[in-house]
């Protein structure tokens, strides 16, 4: 709702000067409405804070980073100051997330001796998609961190840079090219089809898939709730007689979503570490 | 892929729009780095170590007192082992101490029963000789007292005049009593 609010806000504020004196206070803030207004791609361009158009912008969406980031750590370094052998109760929970990480997630795909070599960073970047998917439904927040295509870029760039990086150093240059683009056990002609598939795969796609999914995945949820909930304040304060009735399926519609956004958050983290893992474990696997 | 489809449609319905919601802007791209590598960095050099420390000393704490409670159970499986031993040695040796006792016992019954036997036929044998011996002794007594009173009876029977039935039956019991008195005496004195 706050998020709807400040969209309103930031939409209106051209025609708030128009039409002053319709609105007055909070509650006239709050319960007002001056017709219907679609999200757009503009809601993840939203008005800087400071530094407008320099590279050090930082609008909403960077607060929203920051205010997650700040709380991941805040949360982690806590319980990991007051870790103890037998563990509290926030505690417990933490180690879940850990295991959850290392048992369902990264020694599925690699064996054991790998998953311990990679898992530092794979759950670093679990937990860190993780706090900046959630604060997507978080009220008074309601932006995805990710839900910025910069973010997925950088997460995506790194694990690119890792798995090339980790091959070349386990197989050479010349080796890794030819563990990934000539696959063995096919027929010498094949490659003439497979390889540049391969090559695409490698060095374009996999890092290209790995920022696009997250980052739409998020901007869609956020569209999606803006919509609901734009949608029931404009039938709620705007539309007369039964369309006011309306506004009560798109508010469970919004409140539907809000619950299928947190599932969402947390399958891309999961989504993302896992596919990292997989194609770092096919940078370093023998053959394939 | 929705998704997308979601993203450009709403795109396309704004084309006024300059923004692009695919390419970064410079500035998403400077504070994502910034705070991810701060993410990082955080995590990878400090939290994550710090959490991994406790938890390998669980895991080894865990693993020690595995370890102490198979050093335990095999020790308590070979004092077991050792106390049934000793156990089965011990009852049989109770049992070949019974045994022993047992055939001692016969035997110890066997000797007395025989050596009882033999008191018994000896003191059978001297008891049948004194009684022959006192049988013949009262033989020989018998003999001559027997001779006296049948002459002492009959002098008595020709003494008295037997007319009455009366006088007979009185004489002849006078003669039992005094027979009766003589033999309570000779008893007596015998």
């Amino acid at each position: 709702m706050a998020n709807l609010a400040l969209g309103a806000a930031m939409t209106a504020t051209s025609e708030l000067a128009a039409d002053d004196g319709e609105s007055s206070g909070i509650f006239g803030w709050l319960f007002y409405s001056d017709g219907f207004h679609a999200p757009t791609v503009d809601e993840f361009f939203p008005p800087a804070l400071f530094g407008e158009g320099t590279i050090f912008e930082f609008n909403r969406i960077m607060l929203a980073r920051v205010i997650a980031a700040a709380v991941l750590i805040l949360i982690f370094w806590l319980v990991a100051r007051k870790a103890k052998v037998v563990p509290s109760r926030g505690q417990s929970v933490v180690e879940m997330m850990l295991d959850f990480v290392r048992t369902q997630i990264v020694e599925q795909v690699m064996d054991k001796e790998n998953a311990k070599r990679f898992l530092p960073f794979l759950t670093t970047l679990f937990l860190a998609i993780l706090a900046f998917n959630i604060t997507g439904v978080i009220p008074f927040i309601n932006m995805a961190g990710t839900s910025l295509i910069g973010l997925p870029i950088i997460m995506a760039l790194w694990v690119y840079i890792l798995y090339l990086a980790v091959g070349v150093k386990k197989h050479g240059l010349g080796g890794y090219l030819k563990t990934s683009l000539f696959p063995a056990g096919v027929p010498k002609g094949i490659y003439l089809l497979l390889t540049p598939i391969e090559f695409l795969q490698v060095f374009i796609l996999r890092p290209a898939t790995l920022a696009l999914r997250l980052a739409a995945n998020m901007m869609a949820g956020h569209l999606l709730l803006v919509l609901c909930f734009a949608a029931t304040q404009y039938f709620f304060f705007e539309a007369a007689g039964a369309m006011k009735a309306m506004g009560t399926v798109t508010f469970v519609a919004g409140f539907a979503f809000t619950l299928f956004e947190i599932f969402v958050a947390a399958l891309q983290a999961y989504v993302f570490v896992m596919l990292s893992a997989v194609y770092i474990n096919m940078a370093i696997e023998e053959e394939h | 892929m929705n998704a997308l489809n979601l993203i450009v449609v709403a795109a396309e319905e704004h084309g006024e729009s300059s923004h692009n919601p695919l390419i970064p802007a410079n500035y998403d791209i400077l504070w994502s780095t910034i705070i991810f590598l701060i993410i990082v960095g955080v995590f990878m050099w400090k939290i994550l170590p710090m959490l991994q420390k406790v938890l390998d000393e669980r895991a080894e704490k865990i693993e020690g007192g595995i370890k102490k409670a198979e050093e335990a159970q095999s020790e308590a499986a070979a004092a077991l082992e050792e106390y049934t031993a000793q156990l089965t040695e011990a009852r049989a040796e109770a049992a070949r101490i019974r045994e022993d006792a047992r055939s001692e016992a016969g035997q110890i019954v066997a000797e007395t029963r025989e050596s009882a036997s033999g008191d018994a036929q000896r003191l059978v044998e001297t008891a049948q000789k004194q009684i022959d011996a006192e049988r013949q002794q009262a033989i020989v007594s018998l003999r001559s007292e027997v001779g006296a009173l049948a002459s002492e009876l009959a002098s008595r029977i020709v003494g008295e005049s037997l007319k009455d039935d009366a006088r007979q039956q009185r004489i002849i019991d006078g003669f039992l009593d005094d027979l009766e008195a003589q033999v309570s005496d000779s008893k007596a004195k015998g």
